[in-house]
């Protein structure tokens, strides 16, 4: 029993949190279908059994099949196939698109927190402008003016979801700027982007970890639609959102097209929100009770 | 209170001013020449510089936004369609009932059963019923808009034949969008209404009200409720934000022919006006929306309320 | 562990119990294991006593009091056993609907932190009238005049009975918080640190409003408080806790002469003295036990100078080591019966 309480007592702060992360079976099988997914991205070329543009034209609108395990589209070529390069693309845009956010939105937070004063406030005004337009739709605004391609994609998704990370790197460099060790870092002489680097970011962390998790199945969900209105991926290429928009004129005839996409992508949102919910409650236990 | 709402009413004119700016400069950037937009491929370049001296494409950037503002603010004139050739403002004035109408639906729809659902959820906190909620919750959260409908429409459309599977005049044909549009935002609403509602619950004046011998059901449903709704108003102004951009999507499945259909369109034309138009006027509403959940906000909790007096 | 004489027990008429408890235990079943918050802890109050109930943070003293109001959050708060008589019924055998109605009325509660205790959207009026509509059959007009009465009692003009609690301040907040629990005239008033979290100089003005309104109301008063100077000041007896259970009982003057449980002493010497001219305080060596993982036997032993091989394994029970004063420390009891002259408690033993 003694022993038990020193190493709960021993644990670092990451151990701590995968401790608690893996009490919650949703947040675990999300993790676990989060790793699965990137697996599946990165070994797209081994695991998919034909190339995402290989058209069978002798196969169109099959059903599954032992050949076509998920069948075959319009142009005879294999869903599963596409489904596999199709993760690999979401993934990327997911993941790039919250990396520009955090990168753009972080850099303006913390120096708009850190500095304070007409920075802080001509930052926080321009961001507050964006964030009263709805974020699907300053994002198709992005994606119309920038045209349609997988980078503006990533752009048109990252630059409109830049606001919220800002506001949240913000306020935590707001609540920790305050703080004692910060002052005494001040005291023996660091300079100011060092304090940012070194001190602030890396304790702000927790409510950023959180948000980003969510943020790239919001980024992926955003990057569908944007697909799906035809202002993303153009085709040939895989894109969960481009396939159902491509297969939905045949809904009637051939759901199976847009059945397994949009499973795809649901699937892929449910793990990340799943276990985004879980590292918020590992990361804040008094959220949780 | 009036001088919080003349504070908060004069604050929209610079966030009008900053978004039209975005847009504006957005459209701005938009490779392509208008004047060969509208005129077409075949025009002389004569013409097309006559067009342009005539519109003022020629102007600075500074002086083309300025007109435009002007133009917007005094006469409501937003420009012209490259295709139709008709006024943008004419244009979104038709199609925008539609798209009022989709999202204030399912906003209704998304409050009638997210709060109750949250609220449940909350004080049988780990029941079967919380379970169940929280997880078709997350799934709400996690369908995309327009995959959802197109189930919606597989289902009770093409094999059951119940309801149509597009237009929005008839009752009928209200109820697979609004539902589809209003899954995430029901998800949304009853998980922000659970853990507000979990929150106040352990407050300490909640103990205050257990220790005066109060009953449980006037605990929950007086002294925890109130307090619990006052951030959800917020939430719900948020979602309807979400709801009127996820009206975009849903409207070009169900073929609604709101704002949503009109820029969808107006994207793959290139017709950037009538983009410009609808972008600039969702945006309008959401900010008037949010005002007025302010103001409710405000009306609702009193620590707001008299700071204003 | 109960007191040595079934005699001890049984008052004499006029100084009847009003509260007395017995052998209470109270545990939190969490995921990570059971707290003992509190463990065979037996207590007594007579009616109009104040008494003064001591310990360090965690060593259980709210949870008691929750469990007097059978207010414990559950789960994963569980009263596992002992009797709780008030006015000789146990309380622990009430119903739900026969608890409601004795909360507010008859044990009221005065809470640690005024800030969050009140309903921030709820004017002051309405929050006291809100207990006297619940007990007594009036209207809500009554009601409010009521409290309007019990604004003034306490010190704040009646016209702010519309405001709420974010216009008043927090020495203000408690004051109404101790209209709203003496509204309905109760007998016990349970008061839990009720001016920690007051400014130095507020905490003496709502001490004394409390002193004033508990002789009015001829209620009697459980303190809980870490503050010695405190109970000093207002209480009639003492209880000493210390890990879930109480360790030494007795009137204040017996205490203060001569404690004489060795954690009650420590206190004692813990609490800086004007007159001395000692350069560091005494400190109690070591830390409260982990309520998840209390020690065996006694469960002071650990920290303990007058430690012996029995304290390790057996829990010592309550004696009386003097008329009314109960310790649960066979050691230092047996030390006084044998050298009483030690008595003079604290100095001696360093």
């Amino acid at each position: 029993m003694n022993t038990a309480i020193e190493q709960r007592k021993k644990r670092t702060p990451l151990m701590e949190v995968l401790f608690r992360l893996k009490k919650s079976p949703l947040a675990m099988a999300g993790l676990l279908v989060v790793i699965l997914l990137v697996v599946v991205a990165l070994f797209a070329n081994v695991l998919a059994p034909y190339s995402y543009s290989k058209q069978h034209l002798t196969h169109m609108f099959e059903g599954p099949s032992k050949n076509f395990l998920l069948g075959t589209d319009e142009f005879g070529r294999d869903i599963l196939s596409r489904l596999i390069y199709g993760a690999r693309i979401s993934l990327m845009v997911g993941f790039i698109a919250v990396s520009i956010a955090l990168l753009a939105g972080g850099v303006l937070g913390a120096i708009s927190g850190y500095y304070g004063g007409w920075i802080d406030n001509a930052i926080m005004r321009v961001m507050d402008v964006l964030l009263s337009i709805p974020q699907t739709l300053l994002a198709i605004a992005i994606a119309a003016s920038l045209g349609p391609g997988l980078f503006n994609l990533m752009i048109a998704v990252g630059v409109s979801s830049m606001p919220q990370y800002a506001r949240i790197v913000r306020s935590s460099v707001l609540s920790i700027r305050g703080m004692e060790f910060i002052e005494a870092a001040h005291a023996v002489g660091s300079s100011d982007m060092r304090i940012i680097f070194k001190h602030i970011l890396p304790n702000s962390m927790a409510p950023i970890i959180v948000q980003a998790t969510l943020g790239v199945a919001f980024a992926i969900l955003n990057a569908a639609g944007l697909s799906f209105i035809g202002l993303g991926i153009q085709p040939p290429y895989p894109e969960w959102g481009a396939m159902l928009s491509g297969g939905r004129q045949y809904i009637r005839d051939y759901p199976h097209l847009t059945l397994y996409p949009g499973l795809a992508i649901m699937i892929t949102i449910l793990a990340l929100n799943f276990l985004g919910d879980g590292l918020r409650d590992a990361l804040d236990p008094k959220l949780k009770r | 209170m009036l001088r919080y709402v003349v504070r908060r009413i004069l604050f929209l004119i610079p966030v009008f001013l900053g978004v039209t700016f975005c847009v504006f400069t957005l459209l701005y950037l938009t490779p392509g020449d208008p004047a060969r937009m509208v005129l077409g491929d075949l025009a002389t370049e004569k013409a097309v510089q006559e067009f342009r001296d005539k519109e003022g494409l020629n102007d600075p950037f500074l002086v083309q936004f300025g007109s435009y503002v002007y133009k917007a603010a005094t006469k409501g004139d937003i420009g012209r369609s490259y295709i139709t050739k008709r006024p943008v403002m004419e244009e979104i004035l038709t199609a925008f009932p539609y798209t009022i109408k989709l999202s204030a639906l399912s906003m209704l729809i998304s409050i009638l059963i997210g709060i109750p659902c949250g609220i449940l959820s909350a004080i049988r906190q780990y029941s079967i019923f919380d379970v169940v909620t929280m997880i078709f919750a997350m799934i709400g959260l996690s369908m995309p808009v327009f995959w959802l409908g197109l189930l919606l429409i597989l289902l009770f459309s093409v094999q059951l034949h119940w309801l149509p599977s597009s237009g929005f005049d008839t009752w009928q044909a209200m109820i697979l969008p609004s539902l589809a549009l209003s899954a995430q935002a029901i998800s949304i609403i009853t998980r922000m209404t659970r853990s507000s509602m979990l929150e106040v619950i352990r407050a300490d004046y909640i103990r205050t009200a257990r220790a005066k011998g109060q009953k449980e059901s006037v605990v929950i449903w007086v002294h925890a409720l109130y307090n619990a709704l006052i951030p959800v108003v917020t939430v719900c102004g948020l979602q309807f934000g979400v709801l009127l951009a996820g009206a975009i999507l849903t409207e070009s499945i169900f073929a609604i022919p709101g704002i949503g259909r009109l820029m969808v369109e107006s994207i793959k034309m290139r017709d950037y006006p009538v983009v410009q138009g609808g972008v600039l006027f969702v945006a309008i509403t959401f900010s008037l929306v949010n005002l007025f959940v302010d103001l409710v906000y405000a009306y609702l909790d009193p620590r707001i309320k008299a700071q204003y007096k | 562990m109960k007191p040595t004489a079934k005699n001890d027990r049984i008052p004499a008429p006029e100084e009847r119990l009003l509260l007395e408890i017995r052998d209470l235990v109270i545990h939190y079943e969490t995921d990570d294991g059971t707290v003992h918050a509190v463990e065979n802890l037996d207590l007594r109050l007579r009616r109009g006593e104040t008494l003064g109930f001591v310990g360090e943070t965690g060593a259980g003293k709210t949870t008691t009091a929750l469990g007097i109001m059978r207010l414990i959050p559950s789960p994963p708060g569980v009263i596992k056993s002992g009797k709780i008589l008030f006015e000789g019924e146990d309380l622990l055998e009430k119903s739900e609907a026969e608890m409601r109605a004795i909360r507010g009325d008859k044990i009221a509660m005065i809470f640690q932190d005024p800030m969050t205790s009140l309903n921030p959207v709820m004017t002051m009026g309405k929050q006291i009238a809100e207990v006297v509509r619940l007990h007594r059959k009036v209207s809500e007009k009554e009601a409010l005049a009521i409290a309007g009465d019990m604004l003034e009692l306490v010190g704040i003009p009646r016209e702010r009975i519309h405001e709420y609690p974010h216009q008043f301040s927090g020495g203000m907040k408690q004051r109404v918080v101790i209209a709203i629990a003496l509204v309905c005239d109760p007998s016990l008033l349970i008061a839990d640190e009720p001016t920690t979290a007051l400014d130095v100089t507020i905490q003496a003005q709502v001490l004394n409003l409390m002193k004033k309104l508990k002789q009015q109301f001829s209620a009697s008063m459980i303190l809980i408080t870490h503050d010695m100077g405190i109970v000093a000041d207002i209480c009639d007896t003492v209880a000493i806790m210390y890990a879930g259970r109480v360790v030494e009982y007795a009137d204040k003057a017996s205490l203060f002469t001569c404690p004489v449980h060795p954690y009650t002493v420590g206190l004692f010497d813990s609490v800086p003295d004007l007159e001395d001219d000692k350069e560091e305080l005494n400190v109690i060596p070591g830390l409260m036990p982990d309520p998840m993982d209390l020690p065996q036997g006694c469960t002071f032993h650990p920290r303990c100078r007058f430690a012996v091989e029995t304290c390790r394994l057996e829990k010592p029970a309550m004696k009386e080591v003097a008329p009314g004063h109960f310790v649960a420390c066979p050691v230092r009891a047996k030390m006084l019966r044998e050298h009483p002259e030690q008595n003079a408690g604290n100095e001696g033993e360093n």
